[in-house]
């Protein structure tokens, strides 16, 4: 049998691999601070958070937009974050390929009910 | 010449209930399942989250809707229910990002990566993602 691993590992694909696991730590870096700034802008704010301030941290255009990117940060995140679970725990193609169409269901309609509500304000 | 190594256990197929218990999970391991548990965990709750961002922005009365469902309940889910749901969250989101920088403080450095360092920063992970939860809960809840 020929050997298959190490040095000797005949590579196919297009380093999948490095993409899903570079991005993943891309969109949690940016999930991460983006988490940072609402925080802060909730910690800073003087007196008791009421809707005026909480609805005004997402008010102006740039935070809408960086929302937005967010969402998109957390979509993919959340995307390859599951591919990883069914992978590893669910075995039959059938229902891995059920809970992989689910989850890009359940997904893209929380980004666009979340996108919604963002621009609703 | 030596003498041939014992055979080892081997352990495939583990069944969750009969094998699972009997591991001795070092606390790096605990981290790791525990982040994909909060991930998993805040993936099916996203509806949840998105529903409390949806009512919490969209208006005045919306907001008021928000709150009261903290403290009156929403329809037949009592408000305490609603508290240790997002209870839950807070410790999946603090958990997950603890963890998380964990993981790009280990990308990035060797000293990282030791078996000590890893045991460390993954006790200090559960410890202060507990605290962190803790205390955020106690406001949750009204004690202070």
């Amino acid at each position: 049998m020929a050997v298959n691993y190490g040095s000797k590992r005949i590579v196919v694909g297009a380093h999948y691999g490095l993409r899903d696991w570079l991005s993943q730590r891309v969109t949690a870096g940016l999930m991460a601070l983006f988490t940072l700034l609402v925080l802060a802008q909730v910690l800073f704010s003087r007196g008791p958070i009421g809707y005026d301030k909480w609805a005004g941290i997402f008010a102006s255009q740039w935070m809408k937009v960086l929302t937005f990117t967010v969402i998109a940060a957390l979509l993919w995140h959340v995307w390859v974050g599951m591919r990883d679970v069914w992978m590893d725990y669910v075995k039959p193609v059938w229902a891995r390929l059920l809970l992989q169409v689910f989850t890009i269901v359940w997904l893209l309609g929380c980004a666009g009910w979340a996108i919604q509500v963002l621009w609703r304000v | 010449m030596t003498e041939p190594a014992k055979k080892r256990p081997e352990f495939r197929n583990i069944n969750a209930l009969t094998d699972l218990p009997g591991y001795r999970l070092p606390v790096a391991g605990v981290v790791s399942i525990l982040h994909r548990i909060s991930g998993v965990l805040m993936f099916l709750l996203m509806p949840f989250i998105i529903w409390m961002f949806d009512k919490s922005i969209s208006s005045e009365i919306s907001f008021a809707k928000f709150t009261s469902a903290f403290r009156q309940g929403l329809g037949f889910v009592p408000g305490w229910f609603i508290k240790l749901v997002v209870l839950a969250l807070i410790w999946a989101y603090l958990h997950h990002f603890i963890a998380g920088v964990r993981h790009l403080w280990m990308d990035v450095s060797h000293k990282a990566v030791t078996k000590e360092f890893g045991a460390t920063s993954a006790m200090t992970t559960m410890v202060l993602s507990v605290l962190l939860t803790l205390a955020l809960g106690a406001k949750l809840f009204g004690l202070y």
